[in-house]
């Protein structure tokens, strides 16, 4: 019963009834602030739906484990909220280069990770990370331990104004669907296959003539970009970037999502965000506690529930059909 | 004053050897972390955790049952040593036969749990640990100050280092060792209880881990994060070594300690980050590690 490998596709992959239940999670998201669930809440937890679903893409599909994931999410962030309120960037443009920013490091710390695989490559991307959050916590322009503070949310292309709470949910589920379904597009893609093929076995993907490293960059630089926006659009949405973002905790929580929820499988991270965010603001005055759950969960998923939770329905749901 | 460079000789040679303080712990790190590596293909992401909780031992040695530094060098990492038997028995053997990033993600959450439990309690500020009464003050060597117990830190992490060099590579012991590292299989044909050579070489690298948590107590505070953040630094260190030799983790451990020092000297806001950007200069010439070999 256990999953043969780290990445092995849990649920058979069809892509009509993965598409009607993405329209059914659009649906419900747009209904939910409107069914008494804190708007707040649902916006944090589509910006780590987002941010975890583009990791995902890196290890579900290319499978490569990234450790240093947070730098993107945290540069993003600190890039827009810099657009916004320095240079008075309307919020398209400040998310805009936010997330090219996030892309133009994934090119360069893309290219130096995949020099390595597998153990090394996920404590390169960990060491690289932690020099990106070193550059953060003594670079002026981030003011250090305070971050970035009150980010104007600015008008959206210059004319719906962003500052009402439900206005703002809605722009940031928009942002939220368009990168769920690019990364759907990908995976289903020529591409994607290919990508597939070198996680499956590299060697024999480059003897068929894939030029393996581009394709694991471009995987790469995808993952990052996609990471990016997810915190560009935090940080516009939150008013806020801080160190946090940047922190190695940060990469280790969205490598938990994905595991919680199900690693390669499309609504696997989504899941996983949502469960681990709703964990964290349930369990807010709790402390350090919540350190220690994160790890048991940490340890209990790699023990005992390695397909995560839609993984593990998806086998079910096989089973009973077979 | 004597001048190098416009920097103060005695600033100089301070900085050299808090860089050779901090090598010596990278290369005890480095090395637990490569001998583990080695029969386990695992990387022990907890390593950092047991490191500090090689210090809250001596803590607790000392304060609940009056155990002083020398006796606590030697029970902390066999306390610490057998939590992580226990660890490996009960968890991480159930995960050889799975992807190895597997290993990562479970010791990765031990770190959390640990760090979180001590942080509970004891907050995150640090609790001062005294040097011991033989090796408090200093010797005058002339030309800089050199406080005894640095001195001590030096001297047997080096001792300590060559001794789990000279094990492995020297002894009957260390053959078998590397025997199962190279084909696990063919060794436990010919006899050897490999499972339980994993497991006593998993408790041996946690033990080391433990030893330098001792070592560090009265210099660096006991503090439940001391080795959350240590632990990135001595994954570059690897990275740049390569985890292919004891020798090269040793050298390489010491070495960047030591630059990292100099960094401190001569520009210091890069001494935070000078390591990785050594990391990403090896990734570049030389991917496999100073002393590494592709595996």
């Amino acid at each position: 019963m256990a999953a043969p490998d780290l990445t092995a596709d849990a649920v058979p992959v069809a892509s009509r009834p993965i598409l009607a239940a993405t329209a059914a999670m659009a649906v419900a998201l747009a209904l939910a602030p409107h069914v008494g669930i804190y708007p707040v809440f649902l916006m944090k937890a589509l910006c780590f739906a987002l941010f975890a679903c583009a990791f995902n893409l890196l290890i579900g599909f290319g499978g490569l484990l990234s450790f240093g994931h947070a730098m993107f999410l945290g540069t993003a962030g600190y890039v827009a909220a810099h657009a916004a309120k320095v240079w008075g960037a309307p919020p398209e443009f400040a998310i805009l280069a936010g997330t090219a920013a996030a892309a133009l490091l994934g090119v360069v710390s893309g290219a130096l990770a995949i020099r390595r695989q597998g153990i090394y490559f996920a404590m390169i991307t960990l060491a690289l990370a932690q020099m990106i959050f070193f550059f953060y916590l003594q670079a002026p322009f981030t003011h250090g331990e305070d971050g970035i503070q009150a980010v104007p949310r600015g008008r959206l292309f210059g004319l719906i104004d962003l500052s009402g709470t439900l206005v703002m949910y809605y722009f940031v589920l928009a942002i939220f669907l368009g990168g769920f379904l690019l990364i759907f597009r990908v995976i289903h893609s020529p591409f994607g296959n290919v990508l597939k093929a070198i996680r499956e076995n590299e060697p024999r993907a480059i003897s068929l003539g894939y030029d393996a490293e581009r394709y694991k960059l471009l995987a790469f630089v995808l993952s990052a970009t996609l990471s990016g926006l997810a915190g560009a659009t935090k940080a516009i949405v939150f008013q806020l970037a801080s160190l946090t973002d940047v922190h190695w905790t940060m990469s280790g929580e969205v490598v938990l999502m994905t595991l919680l929820g199900g690693m390669g499988t499309i609504f696997g991270p989504v899941v996983g965000a949502f469960a681990i965010i709703g964990l964290e603001s349930y369990l807010a005055g709790f402390g350090q506690w919540v350190t220690v759950i994160t790890g048991a969960i940490f340890v209990v998923c790699v023990l005992a529930f390695r397909r995560g939770i839609v993984g593990e329905l998806g086998a079910w749901w096989a089973r009973r059909g077979s | 004053m004597t001048e190098i460079f416009g920097v103060p000789l005695q600033a100089l040679y301070g900085q050299l050897l808090v860089g050779l303080i901090n090598g010596a712990f990278y290369a005890m790190l480095s090395l637990g972390l490569a001998v583990i590596f080695g029969l386990l293909n695992i990387i022990n992401f907890t390593h950092g955790a047991q490191y500090m909780m090689g210090a809250f031992c001596s803590y607790f040695l000392l304060q609940y049952a009056g155990v002083g530094y020398w006796w606590s060098l030697l029970l902390a990492p066999i306390v610490v040593g057998a939590t992580g038997i226990v660890i490996e028995r009960t968890m991480l053997a159930r995960l050889y036969k799975l992807d190895h990033l597997y290993g990562l993600l479970l010791t990765f959450g031990l770190a959390l749990i640990i760090q979180g439990v001590f942080t509970n309690y004891y907050g995150s500020s640090g609790m001062p640990y005294r040097i011991p009464d033989e090796l408090a003050g200093g010797i005058n060597l002339g030309f800089m100050f050199l406080p005894k117990y640095r001195a001590w830190v030096i001297a047997a992490s080096l001792v300590i280092c060559l001794t789990t060099w000279y094990v492995i590579e020297r002894t009957k012991l260390g053959s078998y060792l590397r025997a199962a590292t190279e084909n696990r299989a063919l060794v436990q044909a010919f006899g050897v209880n490999v499972p339980r050579m994993i497991t006593l070489t998993y408790g041996f690298g946690v033990g080391l881990a433990a030893f330098a948590g001792v070592m560090a107590a009265p210099i660096y505070q006991v503090n439940p994060l001391m080795g959350a953040t240590l632990i990135i630094v001595v994954f570059a260190v690897v990275v740049i070594g390569g985890m292919g030799s004891i020798l090269g983790a040793i050298v390489t451990g010491f070495g960047l300690g030591i630059v990292e020092g100099l960094t401190k000297v001569f520009y210091p806001e890069a001494s935070n980050t000078v390591i990785f950007v050594i990391m990403v200069i090896v990734l570049l010439i030389k991917p496999a590690g100073l002393f590494g070999r592709e595996r």
